[in-house]
This record gives structure tokens, C-alpha cells and sequence, in this order.
């Protein structure tokens, strides 16, 4: 703790003088930073909107109110077909980020070159959020289904991957180099020595990704790739509110049930 | 991992059940599937001839305007979440808040920001304003979460050696908690910091502003090059936003 002395005066402090400086500079960086984006943002805001706003959301719970249960039966097809879309999706990134896994990994990569492109592989997947992703691939090969699987997994891909190969770099070394010792070729030392390693952290980000994937699922519809988000785009479109508030409860217990399945099966293998 | 050998292989087979079925569940239009993959080669060569000129003025608005919302709605969302945080943690909170909060958090967090940025459209109009409050909301959500559980984690000796002094709930907070989380919840503003700008540029879907906005607009006019041009900058920006967070948690720590 520094101790700063001004005419003969000690005075106990938590910062030095250049520690305090830099600590209101800091806070002063923030206020400006968020004064400037407040302004931005009301400059482009039509503030007449805004002020009806409580009324207008009060007549959109009046519509949502009470929600068209006798809708549902029509939605368990899209339901199941979110599900799908997300399971498939999380299957199929899990297969993908396996060699990519590997070929990530410092103390796995065959070479650095493919380690760069693995990488690259990563973050471009990690920074394309799944609905951006479902917009080009609706584009690719239209709407349905198969374009909402592709989408997902796409934006799985890397973060399963990422993760895993973290995971790897921080393996204990020790029995790699039992099984070096004994002439094991590097498929032999991936399979007995490094996977048994990785094998909870594998199990437990591909299930909490699919609890993600859940949730993406769920809107990929907005732009056409399938699952329930198309019933909500078409009630929303037609103003048909007590539908769509049928569907926000779907939904809701949706997410509710595979967080919980996910909670469950991690906490049962940690 | 599973012992009962009876309950494992009942597992087994009713994953392979489901599997069979999703999969001959979906209907797929091979007919336009193969059509869109022989269009595809344009159409990536197009991605890949990206167009940063043609409509600049557009992005660098999209850009500008994901920025400030991921700024105030991360500031904004700090505030409101703390008395959320200080609720829902068990410690420090009593039976009646501590539900209240959890169930608050829970509803915040079981929407996917798109819905969430639906209803602000319908309230404020389009527009970036609905946009920050979208965020601003699910970040309360995230950020009340680990904040509890932050809370939840602290050494309680030193709450214990408050409540012995005879400090209100107020000191109890603000000597006692508010030290031991601080560093960590500082982290973890910066890491939402750049998750709200990940997620800036998919509410524009819509409407609710961003470079989202740009981007969904460019894809329906079918401006490949110009969607390959917003889509490598926001790739770019995520990046630089990922690694500078990064940098300023490590130096946190």
C-alpha cells in the first residue's frame, strides 16, 4: 500500500497517484463512451413511438391474451422438427470438430500450417452467429429443414471444436510419453492416451451446446430454416398475437426442459 | 457409464430410435437442393468478391450503430442487474427475493434475444433503440446469473466477521461482498461487453438496427458481394472485440 506524504503529513492510500489517475481516466473513458453511444442512439430514434409505447404494448399482451390453446395440436410437427434441427445439428458439428479438434491442438497438429487453417476453420464458424449463418445457407439451397441443420451446426462446429482443443493442449503430458515410449504410432497415442482425457469435457460441451442449439433453433425459422420460429414469423406477419404468445409458451418450456436435461446429464459426469 | 446394463442398452436403442426417426422425418427438396448447389458456385464466388465501396456509408452506419448498443446496453444491463444479482444469491438474500429474482433471471434468459428484440420493435419502432434495450435486458439475465453465483462463492468469513461487527446489511454488502466479487464481475462486463456485440448484428433481422439490419437488407436485394464485404467485417470486428477483451480480463487478473 503506498504511502504518499504531503508537508511533513503521511497519509495511507489504496493506489499510488499514477494508480488513481489511470482509475479515473478509466472511468471517465466509460461515461464518455457511454454518453456518446446514448446520443447516437437517441439521435436515430423516432421518440413519438416511443412515447405511445405503453400503450402499445398494453395492446399487444390484450391480443396475446389468453393464448389459442386450440393452435397447439398444429404445432407439435414444428416443435419436433426444432428439436431434430438442433440434435442433428450438434451431431453432426460433433463428428466435424473432431479432426478439426486435433488438427488445433499444439501438441496434436500433424503440422503448423494446418493448425492456422484450423483455426481459421474456428473463429470464422464462432464469429457467424447460427441465424446469420441460416440466411446465407436459406440463400444456398432454400428453405426447410435441412438449411436450419446446416446452420447450426456450422456455428457448433467451432465452438465445440475451440473448446476441445483447449482442452487437449492442456492434457497431462506424462502418458502421452508412456505410450510414445512403447512405439505407439500417433493414431494409437489420440486413442489410448489423450482420449480417455478429454472424454468428460467432450461429452459435456457437446451436451450443453445442444441445450444452446436448442434455443438458436427455436428462431431459426424467422429466416426460413425450419422449426417453430416459421409458425411465429406467420403469426407474427398476420398480427395473429394469441398465436404467436401459444408459441412463446412452447418455447419457454422447451428451453426449460433441455436446460435441464443438459444441467442433469454434465452434472452427472463431473 | 451408465451401470445398470439394462437402463444403458434401453438408452442405446432409444437413441438409435430417435435418430432413425428424425432423420427420415425431415422432408428435403433435393430438386432445389441441387439447384442451389449448382447456383452456389456464383453465388460464393460473389461472397468471395466482396464490395466494401459500393455501400460503405451503409456499413459504416451498421458498424457505428452496433457499436454504441453493445456499449450502453452493457452499462445499462451492469446497473439493473446488480439488486437482481444481490437477490438471487442465497447468502445474502431471504426465501421470498431469492425466488422472485431466480424466476426474473430465468424468464430474461429463456428467450433468445431475436424474440426478445421482436416485442421492443413493437413497443419503440424500429430502429436501434429497441435494439439496446433487447440487449440491455438479456444481459441482466447473464449478467444477474453469475453474479448470484459470484455472490454465492465469496468467503463467507468475512460476511460473518461484518454481521459479528453489528453492520447494517447495507455494510455487510459493501465491505464484505462487494470487494470479493468486484474484480470478477469487471470481467465479466467486458466479456458481455463483446458478446452484445456478437449478438448486435443478428437482432437486425427484425429490425432492431445494427449492422444485422445492413446485412439482412443486402441478402434480400441478393448483393452477395455486398453481404461477403459485412460479413468479413463483422467476422474482423468480433475478432478484434474477442481478443481485446481478452487482453483486458488477463490484465484484470
Amino acid at each position: 500500500m503506498p504511502v504518499l506524504s504531503s508537508n511533513g503529513r503521511r497519509t495511507w492510500a489504496l493506489r499510488d497517484r499514477r494508480g488513481a489517475l489511470l482509475q479515473w481516466l478509466g472511468r471517465f473513458v466509460v461515461v464518455a463512451a457511454f454518453a456518446v453511444s446514448m446520443q447516437y442512439i437517441s439521435s436515430l430514434t423516432v421518440w413519438a413511438f416511443v412515447v405511445d409505447s405503453g400503450r402499445q404494448i398494453g395492446d399487444l399482451f390484450d391480443r396475446m391474451l389468453p393464448p389459442q390453446w386450440a393452435y397447439t395440436p398444429r404445432l407439435w410437427q414444428p416443435l419436433w422438427e426444432t428439436v431434430n434441427i438442433a440434435t442433428l445439428g450438434t451431431l453432426i458439428a460433433v463428428v466435424l470438430s473432431v479432426p478439426i479438434t486435433f488438427l488445433a491442438a499444439r501438441n496434436t497438429t500433424p503440422h503448423p500450417v494446418f493448425r492456422l487453417l484450423a483455426l481459421l476453420v474456428i473463429v470464422v464458424s464462432r464469429s457467424v452467429n447460427s441465424l446469420i449463418w441460416a440466411l446465407i445457407i436459406v440463400a444456398l439451397i432454400g428453405p426447410g429443414v435441412l438449411a436450419g441443420i446446416v446452420a447450426i451446426s456450422l456455428r457448433a462446429v467451432g465452438f465445440i471444436a475451440k473448446l476441445l482443443y483447449e482442452a487437449v493442449e492442456e492434457i497431462n503430458p506424462e502418458q502421452v510419453e508412456a505410450m510414445l515410449a512403447t512405439g505407439a504410432s500417433r493414431m494409437q497415442v489420440i486413442v489410448y492416451a489423450i482420449l480417455p482425457q478429454i472424454r468428460p469435457t467432450f461429452v459435456g460441451v457437446s451436451v450443453f451446446r445442444w441445450d444452446i442449439n436448442i434455443r438458436e433453433a427455436t428462431v431459426l425459422g424467422l429466416v426460413g430454416a425450419g422449426g417453430i420460429g416459421f409458425q411465429l414469423n406467420s403469426a407474427i406477419n398476420r398480427l395473429m398475437w394469441d398465436r404467436a404468445s401459444m408459441i412463446f409458451l412452447l418455447i419457454i418450456a422447451l428451453v426449460m426442459i433441455s436446460e435441464a436435461v443438459s444441467a442433469r446429464i454434465r452434472q452427472s459426469i463431473t | 457409464m451408465i451401470a445398470n446394463p439394462v437402463l444403458r442398452w434401453a438408452v442405446v436403442v432409444a437413441a438409435i430410435a430417435y435418430l432413425v426417426l428424425a432423420t427420415t422425418s425431415i422432408q428435403v427438396n433435393w430438386t432445389r437442393v441441387a439447384r442451389g448447389l449448382e447456383r452456389s458456385q456464383r453465388l460464393i464466388a460473389e461472397f468471395l468478391r466482396p464490395d466494401f465501396v459500393s455501400r460503405w456509408s451503409h456499413i459504416q452506419k451498421g458498424i457505428l450503430e452496433s457499436l454504441a448498443m453493445a456499449v450502453s446496453s452493457t452499462l445499462i444491463g451492469g446497473i439493473l442487474c446488480v439488486p437482481f444479482g444481490l437477490g438471487a444469491a442465497r447468502n445474502v438474500s431471504t426465501p421470498v427475493v431469492y425466488a422472485f429474482c431466480r424466476v426474473v433471471i430465468v424468464l430474461a434468459r429463456s428467450f433468445q434475444e431475436v424474440i426478445i428484440a421482436i416485442f421492443f420493435v413493437v413497443m419503440v419502432g424500429f430502429g436501434p433503440l429497441a435494439g439496446m434495450l433487447t440487449l440491455s435486458l438479456a444481459t441482466v439475465g447473464f449478467l444477474a446469473k453469475l453474479l448470484a453465483e459470484a455472490i454465492e462463492n465469496t468467503d463467507p468469513t468475512q460476511i460473518e466477521a461484518m454481521r459479528a461487527t453489528g453492520a447494517t446489511w447495507l455494510q455487510v454488502i459493501a465491505y464484505g461482498v462487494v470487494p470479493q466479487v468486484l474484480p470478477r464481475f469487471v470481467g465479466l462486463l467486458v466479456y458481455r461487453l463483446d458478446q452484445n456485440f456478437r449478438n448486435s448484428a443478428v437482432i437486425g433481422i427484425v429490425g432492431a438496427g445494427g449492422i444485422g439490419a445492413v446485412l439482412t437488407t443486402a441478402m434480400s436485394r441478393y448483393d452477395y458481394s455486398v453481404a461477403g464485404a459485412i460479413l468479413i467485417t463483422i467476422v474482423a470486428l468480433v475478432l478484434l472485440a474477442e481478443y481485446s477483451s481478452g487482453l483486458i480480463r488477463g490484465r484484470l487478473r
